[in-house]
This record gives C-alpha cells, structure tokens and sequence, in this order.
C-alpha cells in the first residue's frame, strides 16, 4: 500500500477537515439525509466516491421488489450472539429491539436484518482485523433474523467496544454495530451503523460526521430503554430503522406467501 | 403525504466477510445447470485499480421475466431459483456470479439490479446490467445516460456477460437514485 509509509496526519489535523466542513454547512443547514459519499476526512473514500451525479430513475421490473426471505433462510437461534459458541462471552449482556419501516411508516414485514460487530474489546474475529485486543472464544459477532409481523426485529449480543483504525493517527471508532436491511422494493436497501448514546468518540470520528446534518447522524444512535432492560439478566436499547419511501404498496396475498 | 426521515446509510467497512457472504452466495443456480450463465467482471476505483473488500448484490427476474418472491437464497436447495445473490470482490476486485439470464419484465428491457458496497463507500451505489442491446434498443434511462451509456450494458461472452464497476474516473459506472431516497 501506498500509504503505509507516509507519516498518518494528527486528530487534530482530521477533526480541523471535520469541523471545517461543518461549518460550512452550518451557514445555509439545508437538511441533507445521507453521508456525502465524497467526504475528504474518510481518506478510502478519496478514490472510491462517484463524481458524477447520480441518475435518478424511476424504478422498474425487479427494482419493484425485494428479495424473499423466509423461515429457510434464519435459524431463530442466529438472534442470540451469545450462544453461538457454547460458552458465554465476555462484556456487557445486552438486547437491541426496533422496528423496521419504510417511508411511509408501514413496517416492513418478514424481512432480513443481519447484524455483525466488534467483541467487547473491540476485536473483529475477522482475520484482517489486527488490533491486538484478545479475541473471545465464546463470540462471532454475527447474526441474523426476520422482522415479525409489526416490523419489529431484535437481538442479543453484548456491547462491543470502541477500536482502532488506520485512517489518521490514534484514529478510534465509536461502538456500533453494523447492520444490514432489506425492504420491500430492492431501492430501498440498506447497510448502515446503529451507535450509542453519548460516546464521547462522535465528534472525532469521520464515518460518523461523514452525515454533515446533526439530525440526520443523530438518527444512527439508539436509545437506552429500561423497559427492554430484563432484571438480572440484560440492558436494552432501542433503534428504530426507516427505509427510504416503497414505490410499490405490497398486497396482503404477497405477504401471506412469505 | 407525510414521509419519515430515513436512517442514513454508512460503509459496510473492512470487516463483513464474516457476516455477509455466506456459502453459495453467488450461485444463484450450480454451474452446468440448463441455462446457466456466468455474470463476472472488476470492480475498480478512481485510480483504476481492483477493489479488494467491494460487495456485490445481485437481483433479477428469472428467464420468462418473472420476479420470483422465492425464500431460500440463504440455504439454496439446488433447484430454487431466488433471484437474489452476494458476492465479495476477491484481491483482485473481480467477482463472479452463476445464475440464469433474466427475461424482460413487462415491456422494459431486460437488466440485472446491482448494488454495490465497499470499504471507503459511505452509502451503497445502485446500478443496472442491462443485457446486450437489440440494433436500436434503448430506454429512458439509456437515453438519458447518452454517452455514458456503455457503462450500463454487459458485454456478451461465450460463456455469459462481463460488466465491470468503475466506481471513478472516465469510464465511471452511471450509479441510479430512486425518486424518495431523499424525502421532500
Ligand atoms: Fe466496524
């Protein structure tokens, strides 16, 4: 790699990028919904951002559905990261709930949701991964389930902690778990981040500030909710997911066949 | 009408090998089944090099046109067409899929649905493989596309198509926006 050998730029350095940029959205606020996929501060982002406008179409054919998936595809058992292994893994025991819903606010019914995270140390089992915090025999960091009737999905896993990356010097990431969304017509897929409230590591990082609009990174971080906290057991969060507007209203017989 | 907000998009980033592709991924049907067809080719960037960690996802209809609302592409049987695959670009960048060529739905031409995610991409991009064109045979979005057309189109091969992924740079792949991903 080209960049290994050059000296990695300071925090501060970055987070002067980062707060220049916002600041220059900070004099018009014209709301924007998605990360700009042209933002300098992510430096692989140089290279593989579209600089050309993007088309916009109607969509067609296909692009009117989504992908079926059924009682085949998810095993109940793959929405408790904690069993995966036989043993329990180390960290903080938690259950993530919410609802999937498109743009219109009508639940995405019976539909894919595949997570996938850092241990509680911050360590990927994925064999790319370097950081030098201990791997935990007892924890994969993957799992998957179907929404239920109401759109509703949910999990248990434990925290997973913040880690190091290679963007800039002593460059950190926030906690997140990523996820993966499916919704009824395929324009609406989505790969996103769910965070947590409060980390003190937002402001510094460049994926997460990558959403130049506050209200719009703000809808990325879940809530702590004691109500799907269980006694002596688990805490729990709560992240609702909109997907961008269905262009097609799906019939009751389509979702009866799932 | 009211529309939510909806959750923005961040990169898939270096670590969904785990989680993502799965076995059989790319195999919408098994090599040498009747009909099947190769759909291959190279993601690459701004510079022209391979994008190691992309993802691809692949959505069609099945060969009469039909959009098949088929679970199994998870855990395949064998004889299941879903429609639907995954595949993670190797070191190279290039990626391959087995599936069956789809027919045209409605009127419109026929095209494979792509959508692309990698390291370094904030927000998944959309595009379409259309099929190679008939003399003449074009579209709204190919009309509109004009000299950047090409970039929508595989390219026969004895063996299926070859489409390639520019996410940059002069030959850059014609990515699509649905009307409503941005809320009005
Ligand atoms: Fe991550």
């Amino acid at each position: 790699m080209a960049g290994t050998m050059r000296a990695l730029e300071s925090q501060a350095e970055l987070s002067a990028e980062i707060e220049d940029t916002a600041a220059k959205w900070a004099t018009a606020r014209e709301p924007e919904f998605q990360p700009r996929r042209d933002y300098p501060p992510y430096r692989s982002t140089l290279l593989r951002h579209p600089t050309k406008d993007l088309f916009q179409v109607d969509p067609e054919g296909v692009e009117l559905f989504a992908p079926a998936f059924g009682q085949r595809d998810v095993d109940p058992l793959e929405a408790d990261l904690t069993i995966q292994r036989g043993g329990e893994p180390l960290g903080e025991r938690m259950v993530v709930t919410g609802r999937v819903l498109d743009g219109d606010g009508r639940p995405v019914r019976h539909q894919l949701v595949e997570v996938w995270q850092a241990n509680a140390g911050g360590r990927y089992i994925h064999q790319r991964d370097q950081h030098p915090a201990p791997l935990d025999p007892n924890f994969t960091g993957m799992g998957r389930m179907l929404t239920d009737a109401d759109g509703v999905y949910r999990f248990t896993t434990v925290k997973p902690g913040p880690y190091p990356w290679k963007n800039h010097h002593n460059a950190w990431r926030p906690a997140h778990i990523h996820f993966s969304l499916f919704g009824t017509d395929f324009t609406q897929r989505l790969v996103t981040q769910m965070y947590f409230p409060g980390d003190p590591l937002f402001a510094l990082d460049p994926i997460y500030q990558s959403i130049v609009d506050p209200a719009a990174r703000e809808r990325l971080v879940a809530t702590y909710d004691h109500d799907v906290t269980t006694h002596e057991w688990a805490t729990g969060y709560r992240w609702d997911i909109v997907l961008t507007g269905a262009h097609r209203t799906p019939t009751e017989t389509e979702e009866d066949d799932r | 009408m009211t529309r939510l907000a909806p959750t923005p998009g961040q990169t898939v980033g270096p670590f969904f090998h785990y989680a993502l592709p799965y076995p059989g991924d790319a195999d919408l049907v098994l090599a040498g089944a009747p009909g099947a067809v190769r759909l291959h080719g190279t993601v690459r960037d701004g510079a022209g090099a391979g994008v190691p960690d992309a993802l691809l996802e692949l959505w069609q209809a099945d060969p009469a046109g039909t959009v098949v609302q088929r679970a199994g592409s998870l855990h395949r049987d064998g004889w299941t067409f879903t429609g639907f695959g995954r595949c993670a670009t190797d070191r190279t960048g290039r990626y391959s899929f087995t599936t069956l060529t789809p027919g045209a739905v409605g009127d419109g031409l026929p095209f494979f649905a792509v959508t692309v995610f990698a390291r370094g991409l904030l927000h998944r991009l959309s595009t379409r493989a259309y099929l190679p064109l008939a003399d003449g045979a074009t579209d709204a979005l190919l009309t509109a596309a004009g000299a950047r057309a090409g970039t929508l189109v595989a390219a026969a091969e004895a063996d299926g198509y070859r489409f390639d992924v520019h996410l940059q740079g002069p030959e850059e792949t014609v990515f699509l926006q649905a009307p409503g991903e941005t809320p009005s």
